[in-house]
């Protein structure tokens, strides 16, 4: 079941074009991480989503509904952090907490008090003097203490501690369990990697990949180190090999996931010494997403 | 050591200067256009000596002299247009130029502190005492060419009556009132720990400051010399033309200077020297609704300017005993003035007051609507629309609660004047007429509210010209007959359409067309609120 939908959501600020078609789907129980580079657009998509900005193009539905016309009524079911909390100066922490639980008209204050202790946060203190990492935890307490459906997290650890940040991660997976759904953004990419079980990445306002962790390495490269009995002729010659190079008597190279198969039926023929692989990091995947053609033109030779 | 405190301080200034070059340059413009348009107006007006005559008998009374401060002697009003002009226009525009002193420096100490852009200014190669040093050369050079434009510009109107020295002691003595407010507030940025707190603190002061120039113009001379704003009317510009309240706003103004070097130097980046304390665990039940937040957020700034409207209005109606007696006494003025009226003449000067009072406590309700674009600009509404509230219901709450403010601002004006007048005169003005004559403003209010839910609904950058509009309709009241506006002009300002209880009769069809305005405009701003992007 589609708890969110987007369907070719354009955004225009004037004449910049910040959203370009963005599709994108986040089905119930499943974590949906949201990545990009600075200024991608994702921020702009999930203030659509959230009925701030009014889309230009396209359709968003939420639950169903159209996020701009029914916001409120979506709301009621969404728990929103934003990576850049801003509190109301000369209210405690704690007012803010029962503030924004009681906006979305929930009002849970045995799992209010549990979270505060989780998080050690003190909430009798003024707005005003709080840290960027406890600013954050207002927004997160006040989001998994009430009983939402669905979570929108805008870079929701960027000031947190990692030991927060594992709490953080404990407090995701509880709202999965529980069959809640979770749109996640966030540059920190193992935390992406450790709760996510589709990503979509979206560069200069269009989404250019969508898909499992799995789904999505298997569009890239896997690493080889090999030294054979033989050496090995015209290797380069092969379909889907990359960046080959050669360093003593041996050799490193890169793979297309689909040409495996043939390339080390080929190697093994010259008598296989030596074999190691290394998957792609989600690093490298996301490098080469992130920096686009230039990056795959240089430095990884061939297209994608 | 020079480094230490106050490397930087070059690039600073001429960085603050293009930061807030616009708003110094709007309130230059502001400040000097008025002035002199107002100073060229008067020869034309007050051409004759009978005029002078009757213009002078109007300004000596108790009233005018605690709104305008210690006139000038007879002989000296008949034969200078100048002293007229002094008379009506320096005290208020003396207070115009300490607000713009007290904004500026505000916004450019603590302002820029408390939202963090100090710190990265800090973290550079700039001494400690760089910024402030900034900040005050921007406001000291900005005090000192709004002292020379005025002064070269008046003189060179070559009106009869004000001569060059007469001019620049004029442009002079507004300067160094804007500095002297301008180091108040600098000492002010130091001990609170926010920028509201600032203002509050420095606009405080300076109502304070004018109340007791009210008060010591109207019945102690030695009084007023506690006041900043009594040295202000002490120049006798045009006349005697002294200069030492100049000198001595300059030396106060140069020792709180200091003060405020010296607490700056010695505190933390952020911190105030008022301590925090702690705060409640829960939020209550009340602060839990939009209008409880809404309320709680801008509760202390009502509060001051309730306190602040009664004290104004009580210490005026402290004065009506002693108008009463004045025109008791004076029979000639009686005959003068009171041309074919039914009314006393505390009765028409209550008029008067009444418009000026309730164009102060519009400023309150205004300030609650535009509460919902400052918080828009914070990011802040953020937390209501990514949750279960409707824009409806935030602006709607901030309307009602506007609207409430507005009541209570006028009760307390009435209130005030009534039960002071009530004590200190003979035929006391009847409670009835003094709370209608303070109601029957409050459709005009409305419509202003209303102005504004249609700029922050529709136009959300533009809102601040409300202050704009505002202020014009401050100008037709207090200077309308004076300038002799076209009619189209003063029809512009809503206030204009009030009758003067208790002179005019209510004038129901009027109330009832102001009152439909505001509901048109505050639909085309609910309207255009729910359909714009909100930025944060
Ligand atoms: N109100 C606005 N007016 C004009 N341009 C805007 C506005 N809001 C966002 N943009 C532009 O839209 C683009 C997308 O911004 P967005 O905030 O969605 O990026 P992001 O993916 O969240 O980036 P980051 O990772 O840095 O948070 C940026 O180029 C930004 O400058
Ligand atoms: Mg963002």
């Amino acid at each position: 079941m589609s708890i969110l939908k987007v369907t070719n959501l354009k955004k225009r600020f004037g004449k910049f074009t910040a959203l370009d078609g963005v599709n994108m789907e986040v089905k119930k129980g499943e974590v949906f991480g949201f990545i990009g580079p600075n200024g991608a657009g994702k921020s702009t998509t999930i203030r659509i989503l959230l009925g701030m900005l009014k889309a230009t193009q396209g359709e968003a539905r939420v639950f169903g509904k159209d996020v701009w016309a029914d916001a409120v009524d979506i709301h009621k079911r969404i728990a929103y952090v934003p990576g850049d909390v801003n509190l109301w100066p000369n209210l405690t922490g704690g007012e803010v907490i029962d503030l924004l639980m009681k906006m979305n008209g929930s009002t849970n204050l045995t799992k209010r008090e549990e979270l505060i202790k989780k998080f050690n946060f003190d909430p009798t203190k003024k707005s005003r003097t709080y840290s960027k990492g406890n600013r954050q935890k207002v927004a997160l307490i006040a989001a998994f203490a009430s009983d939402a459906d669905l979570y929108i997290l805008d870079e929701p650890t960027s000031g947190l501690d990692p030991l927060m940040e594992t709490i953080f991660q404990e407090c995701v997976l509880d709202a999965k369990r529980a069959g809640k759904s979770v749109l996640l953004s966030s540059h920190i990419l193992s935390e992406v990697e450790k709760l996510c079980d589709r990503v979509g990445i979206i560069r200069q306002g269009k989404i250019i990949e969508t898909g499992t962790l799995d789904e999505l390495r298997h569009l890239t490269r896997t690493h080889l180190t090999i030294k054979t009995k033989k050496h090995i002729t015209s290797l380069n010659e092969l379909k889907g090999i990359h960046n080959l190079e050669e360093k003593d008597s041996e050799r490193t190279l890169q793979v297309d996931a689909e040409e495996m198969d043939t390339v080390i039926r080929y190697i093994a023929e010259f008598g296989i010494l030596k074999l190691e692989s290394s998957p792609p990091t989600l690093e490298d995947l996301f490098m080469r997403h992130y920096q686009g053609e230039e990056y795959s033109n240089s430095k990884i030779e061939g297209s994608l | 050591m020079v480094a230490r405190y106050f490397k930087g301080t070059n690039q600073l200034t001429a960085f603050y200067f293009k930061q807030h070059r616009f708003k110094i340059l709007v309130w230059l413009i502001g400040l000097i256009g008025i002035t002199l348009s107002v100073a060229s107006a008067y020869p034309s007006i007050y051409n004759d000596e009978e005029s002078r005559q009757a213009a002078s008998l109007t300004m000596d009374n108790p009233v005018m002299v605690a709104m305008l401060g210690t006139g000038y002697e007879m002989e000296e009003y008949v034969n200078s247009v100048g002293a007229m002009f002094a008379n009506e226009m320096l005290l208020f525009t003396a207070i115009a130029v300490a607000i713009m002193s007290i904004l500026l420096v505000g916004r450019a100490t603590r302002g820029d502190e408390e939202e963090g852009r100090n710190e990265m200014v800090r973290a550079l190669s700039v001494g400690r005492l760089s910024s402030v040093s900034a900040v005050m050369i921007v406001i000291v050079s900005t005090n000192i060419l709004l002292a020379i434009l005025t002064g070269i510009g008046l003189a060179s109107l070559g009106i009869e009556g004000v001569e060059l020295e007469g001019s620049l002691l004029y442009g002079s003595i507004l300067g160094a009132t804007g500095l002297l407010f301008a180091s108040f507030t600098a000492v002010f940025a130091q001990v609170t720990e926010t920028s509201k707190g600032t203002t509050m603190f420095s606009f405080m002061l300076l109502i304070i400051a004018y109340l007791i120039r009210a008060i010591g113009d109207v019945s102690s001379e030695e009084l007023s010399w506690i006041s900043p704003l009594g040295w202000t009317v002490k120049t006798g510009v045009f006349v005697e033309n002294d200069w030492w309240p100049v000198v001595l706003s300059c030396i106060v103004a140069i020792m709180f200077g200091v003060i405020a070097f010296y607490l700056h130097s010695i505190r933390d980046l952020g911190a105030g020297f008022i301590a925090a304390r702690k705060g409640k665990t829960h939020a209550s039940p009340f602060l839990q609704t939009s209008l409880g937040l809404a309320l709680r957020l801008q509760r202390t700034n009502i509060i001051a300017w309730a306190i602040g409207l009664f004290i104004l209005s009580s210490s005026f109606g402290a004065i009506l005993g002693d108008l009463e007696t004045y025109f008791a006494e004076n029979e000639f003025m009686q005959a003068f003035i009171v041309v074919d009226s039914d009314y006393t003449m505390t009765e028409q000067f209550i008029t008067l007051l009444m418009a000026i009072m309730s164009l102060i406590s519009l400023v309150p309700a205004v300030m609650v609507i535009l509460k919902v674009k400052g918080e828009e600009t914070r990011n802040l509404t953020e937390n209501y629309y990514t949750r279960a509230i409707s824009r409806t219901r935030v602006l709607g709450s901030h309307f009602l609660l506007a609207v409430v403010v507005s009541f209570i601002m006028q009760s307390l004006v009435a209130l005030g004047l009534w039960s002071v007048g009530e004590v200190v005169m003979d035929e006391a003005i009847s409670f009835d007429t003094t709370i209608a004559s303070a109601y029957v403003y409050l459709p005009a209010i409305w419509v202003v509210i209303s102005l504004v839910i249609g700029l922050v609904g529709v136009v959300p950058k533009l809102t601040g010209l409300i202050w704009l509009y505002v202020v014009f309709c401050f100008v037709v009241v207090y200077l309308g007959d004076l300038f002799d506006f076209p009619e189209w002009m003063n029809n512009l300002s809503v206030f204009d359409y009030i009758p003067q209880i208790p002179i005019d009769s209510v004038n129901f069809t009027a109330m009832v067309v102001l009152i439909l305005i505001s509901f048109v405009l505050s639909i085309i701003g609910f309207s255009g609120y729910n359909r714009r992007d909100i930025s944060g």
